[in-house]
């Protein structure tokens, strides 16, 4: 994973924002992962257009307190793992 | 119950008892024949927003077959619209490429297809149809959709030593997802349970199997192996929990906590056509009446794993004791696992042999009728 790198989310997963469950959810079938509220915060701005370094400075403008980018890149890289997300080809 | 249940997250509708199949484990109820109306196409749009609204994510479209619904492309859209993940539980029978395309025009997010086994034969004699070849054009239809391939196959002794040849046709069909769910044994299934209950060398050997497999195919496939619970000495967490994250709705409109709880005596189940949602989740009788450990017997009252599995099955611990609170007899702490080893004991003796055909029930509208007339499914205890 670089600065320029672009995640998408996985074919067939869904992101979405469950008011019953106050937290943003990932949807697969048969499944879901409920998120914590900064995965949720990190997730939001995965939409494979913008690169990591601009999703660490929106959500540093948002956040305006924290160095965000390692927990960024944890997440992303944890995420990965997963199969919820992955580098979009060039 | 005094605490706030936690909202329902599987919402599975079963639309419909119809089915152009006759499969011999069926999970439907054998009395299926006696039930009434089906919900009509504004009820299920009704039901579905009341879901969501109660917080359910996912959505399951089954049956019987849901493709007979020919009102199947509405709710799809309207499954959409409210925000579920909707799957489609079917055989393949009754989808075509008009239809494909206005469920994904529509939003389904994922088709699950059933294969009866590897082999046209069995397939065609398990099923009591001739869809085998239909079924592989299916598969094609699904990928050419770009939908995940999910093919689903029930195991049991008539078709679990075809285990390889199985996991080599969802290969050749670019299978995403396999699940080889041995068959559990309620409603037809159990009828026919004495023929279907693999021996514990044959499930071992498909185990063995699919192991070799797995580690061929990597991650290209994810295999799931569900063992049959009579091979295990603790009970499953059935539906994790009563009235726990499970909603199943009839065909005719009844809200029950399993698929199965229709056939347990002395609850009322809630209809759809009746109360809303809210009410059946949280206030029903039925939908209370197994939540929590208070209903416990022992050994389950005092057990230490009693939070684990809740005791495990109601309807299995209803079918085989005769009394749903009384602990899931697959648990060897039990006074009626017996009941268990006995199964498992005929199943060895019988083993692979399956020359002579011995008497199936077929899940077809006269054995539905035949069996609705007893008064109710009798425990064999």
């Amino acid at each position: 994973m670089s600065e320029e790198s672009v995640f998408e989310l996985a074919r067939h997963y869904r992101f979405q924002w469950e008011q019953a469950q106050q937290a943003y959810v990932l949807l697969y079938p048969e499944g879901m992962v409920k998120l914590g509220a900064s995965a949720g915060e990190i997730l939001k701005r995965v939409d494979g257009v913008s690169p990591v370094s601009a999703i660490v400075a929106d959500l540093e403008r948002a956040f305006p307190c924290a160095d965000l980018r390692r927990d960024v890149t944890e997440f992303l890289a944890h995420a990965s793992e997963r199969g919820w997300i992955h580098v979009k080809p060039a | 119950m005094s605490s706030q249940p936690n909202p329902p997250l599987w919402l599975l509708a079963e639309l419909t008892y119809r089915c152009p199949l006759h499969c011999v484990y069926c999970s439907n109820p054998v009395d299926y024949t006696a039930y009434g109306e089906e919900l009509a196409t504004e009820e299920w749009v009704r039901v579905l927003r009341e879901g969501r609204q109660l917080g359910a994510t996912q959505l399951g479209f089954s049956g019987g077959e849901p493709l007979v619904r020919d009102d199947l492309e509405v709710l799809v859209a309207e499954a959409r619209r409210l925000g579920y993940y909707s799957n489609l539980i079917t055989s393949g029978v009754g989808l075509n490429e008009r239809r494909i395309a206005a469920f994904k025009e529509g939003g389904l997010d994922h088709i699950q297809v059933s294969f009866q086994d590897s082999t046209r034969e069995m397939n065609d004699f398990l099923s009591s149809t001739r869809t085998f070849d239909l079924k592989r054009r299916i598969a094609k239809l699904v990928k050419q959709y770009d939908y995940p391939m999910v093919l689903n196959v029930v195991l049991h002794r008539l078709n679990i030593e075809h285990v390889g040849q199985i996991l080599e046709l969802a290969a050749e069909l670019e299978a995403e997802y396999v699940e080889l769910a041995n068959t559990q044994y309620y409603g037809w299934a159990f009828l026919n349970r004495d023929l279907l209950l693999p021996s514990r060398e044959q499930l071992e050997r498909a185990e063995e199997v699919t192991n070799r497999f797995r580690e061929r195919v990597g991650n290209r496939m994810k295999i799931y192996f569900v063992v049959p619970d009579y091979y295990e000495n603790r009970p499953k967490a059935c539906m994790n929990g009563w009235g726990s994250v499970f909603l199943n709705l009839t065909a005719d409109g009844l809200a029950l906590p399993c698929h199965e709880a229709r056939m347990l005596p002395g609850l009322e189940f809630p209809s759809v056509r009746e109360h809303d949602l809210r009410w059946i989740w949280h206030d029903s009788p039925a939908f209370n009446r197994y939540r929590g450990d208070e209903w416990m017997k022992e050994p389950c009252r005092s057990c230490p794993e009693k939070a684990k599995d809740y005791g495990g099955c109601r309807c299995q611990a209803y079918l085989l004791t005769g009394d749903a609170a009384l602990a899931d007899p697959v648990c060897d702490k039990s006074p009626h696992h017996a009941l268990i080893t006995r199964a498992v004991e005929r199943a060895r003796q019988a083993g692979a042999g399956v020359e002579t055909k011995p008497v199936l029930f077929y899940r077809d509208d006269e054995n539905s009728r035949r069996l609705s007339r007893k008064s109710e499914q009798a425990p064999i205890a």
